[in-house]
């Protein structure tokens, strides 16, 4: 075998086409090919752009480096929806929002801290280190979802990525800072949670009643600062 | 004004959801059986899209302040001051009056409509209860006995006094709703996203039954029977979501996303429900036993196109009905 080919079959499979698929009869999930990254988030809010201007299409949701797409109807044609999406996948330039910078306090550790000393047993890091990397980051809101006002925020720094738990907390409380898979965020409900808490924050997150009831909007860029760090 | 005079828990208010606020993780809710709504409005002469209350607990008594149009649809058997009323039947109340509504042996859900809806403040576009957000309905919270809710002003359409009902749509569209020899529910639904990764699985997920389990709400089903497995492990990254997406989670059991859904998920999904079977899943009660039958898109668009059609001739026909009632008034 050629080195050439080697290479190739040692590195990761990376599609270079986004792939689409259905949910239901109405809705289509495009997935962006290539890394969980920046880049790659920056063509998804492109998209959205687009794709929520179609007549026919009544709600976007974009995802982590993905675009769920509801129709009002229906298609006639399943293919041509997908054609369409691939095609403006192919013209979907990278934007670069201009958000607003929101700084959240944070108490590091102390009660609602309850998997930071599995999180140090996982890194190898000491408790105060872990602290330190997590409100040194710099974190980019990618997408709102699964809770009302919830952002799932990309930049936590490789060491401190942590899987989501096999079996969630049955109670975590609104505003723990927590951590799943390689993504950080503040919970926004009381309730079953399978991220894991390092911190609490008592900012209100969502407001059904205000105009703009989620504080957080995609490309938001958001800062930790340690208002207490009890160890 | 009504009264609730008694009602088991996780009795609310729903109309026809909140869309729209999906990217800001918002759930969409609304009414678990759409098309008994709206038929339940079109029958007092509202729009299709008013406030009513869904029941799902028994027993529920209404107690009315003034003469009010009211109607029941959906599954529950209704009686005013103990005269029981036919099924999917809407009638005029005097003030005083009570509404009792019992479960029924074969449906999950009644719908309660009044002429002019249920006055409860907007949220986001929606009068619907999110009890996971708890807001919208009444205080976003489920009903509880004592609760007295504001109806919305009549349309000034006239209503016959003694009533009149129609045709339930499974027995109109019989053909259309099929069940199995073995009595499962036949639920349409097309491959998603991680379908072909459940390998010699996925064709089981078609072919055996599946059990609603009594771990079943608002927000999903939980689905029990031989667990079905992805032939190895997938990363996933988390992505938007609708109703009547079919999850996997670990342990093989699907879950069936409905009207309280989160907006969004990262398990990976073998199929997506198409929407005109989905009323029927919210008419499912636990114990259910379902087979899931691979449909096409075009299928899914001639199952729209007969229920917009039944819901066009339940609207003729109560306009039908004033109409004729306005006339022999004006005689």
């Amino acid at each position: 075998m050629s080195r050439a080919a080697t290479s190739l079959a040692s590195r990761p499979l990376i599609r270079s086409r986004p792939k689409i698929s259905a949910i239901g009869a109405r809705a289509f999930l495009l997935d962006a090919p290539g890394e969980f990254d920046l880049a790659a988030q920056r063509r998804i809010w492109a998209l959205t752009q687009t794709v929520r201007q179609w007549p026919d299409v009544i709600e976007t949701v974009p995802g982590m480096t993905n675009l769920l797409a509801v129709f009002k109807a229906v298609p006639e044609d399943p293919d041509s929806v997908i054609s369409r999406l691939l095609d403006a996948w192919e013209r979907a330039e990278s934007i670069d929002i201009k958000g607003k910078t929101i700084d959240i306090p944070v108490h590091y550790g102390g009660a609602h801290a309850t998997d930071l000393a599995a999180l140090c047993d996982l890194c190898g890091l000491a408790d105060k280190e872990v602290v330190r990397l997590h409100h040194e980051g710099t974190y980019t809101v990618f997408a709102l979802g699964s809770a009302p006002g919830f952002g799932y925020l990309h930049g936590l720094d490789p060491r401190l990525h942590m899987p989501r738990k096999t079996v969630p907390s049955l109670r975590m409380e609104k505003g723990c800072v927590t951590i799943g898979g390689m993504q950080t965020g503040v919970a926004v409900l009381t309730g079953p949670n399978g991220w894991n808490s390092i911190g609490f924050a008592d900012l209100p997150m969502f407001d059904p009643a205000a105009e703009v009831p989620a504080l957080m909007a995609p490309g938001d860029i958001v800062r930790f600062l340690p208002e207490r760090i009890e160890l | 004004m009504i009264e609730i005079v008694d009602t088991g828990p996780l009795n609310t208010i729903q109309d026809l959801g909140r869309p729209g606020y999906r990217d800001i993780g918002v759930t969409v809710s609304g009414a678990m059986d759409p098309l008994a709504l709206t038929i339940a409005n079109l029958l007092v002469g509202n729009d299709a899209g008013a406030a009513a209350v869904e029941l799902q607990t028994f027993p529920v008594r209404i107690r009315f302040e003034q003469n009010t149009a009211f109607s029941v649809t959906g599954g529950g058997s209704a009686a005013l001051d103990g005269e029981t009323l036919p099924p999917w039947w809407m009638q005029i109340a005097d003030a005083g009056q009570i509404l009792e509504i019992l479960p029924s042996k074969t449906s999950a859900r009644a719908y309660v409509a009044f002429e002019g809806g249920v006055d409860v403040a907007p949220v986001m576009g929606s009068r619907s209860t999110s009890l996971r957000g708890a807001f919208g309905g009444n205080d976003g919270r489920a009903l509880r006995k004592g609760d007295v809710l504001r109806l919305g002003s009549p349309a000034a359409d006239v209503l016959p006094a003694g009533g009149f009902g129609v045709v339930p749509p499974l027995r109109e569209m019989a053909s259309l709703f099929p069940v199995a020899e073995n009595g499962a529910l036949l639920i349409r639904a097309l491959p998603a996203g991680e379908h072909d990764l459940f390998g010699a699985d996925a064709e089981r997920f078609w072919t055996e039954d599946w059990k609603i389990s009594a771990q079943s709400d608002r927000t999903g089903y939980r689905l029990s029977g031989n667990p079905i497995r992805l032939t190895e492990p997938v990363e996933m990254r988390s992505h938007g979501i609708v109703a009547g997406v079919v999850q996997v989670p670990p342990g093989g059991e699907p879950i069936v996303q409905m009207s309280d859904a989160n907006t969004a998920g990262g398990y990976p999904k073998i199929a997506g429900i198409v929407e005109a079977d989905l009323w029927r899943l919210g008419q499912a009660r636990i114990g259910t036993r379902l087979r899931f039958v691979r449909a096409t898109h075009a299928e899914a668009r001639m199952l729209d196109q007969a229920i917009a059609t039944y819901i066009g001739d339940v609207e003729t026909t109560a306009r039908q009905v004033g109409r004729a009632l306005k006339a022999m008034a004006g005689r």
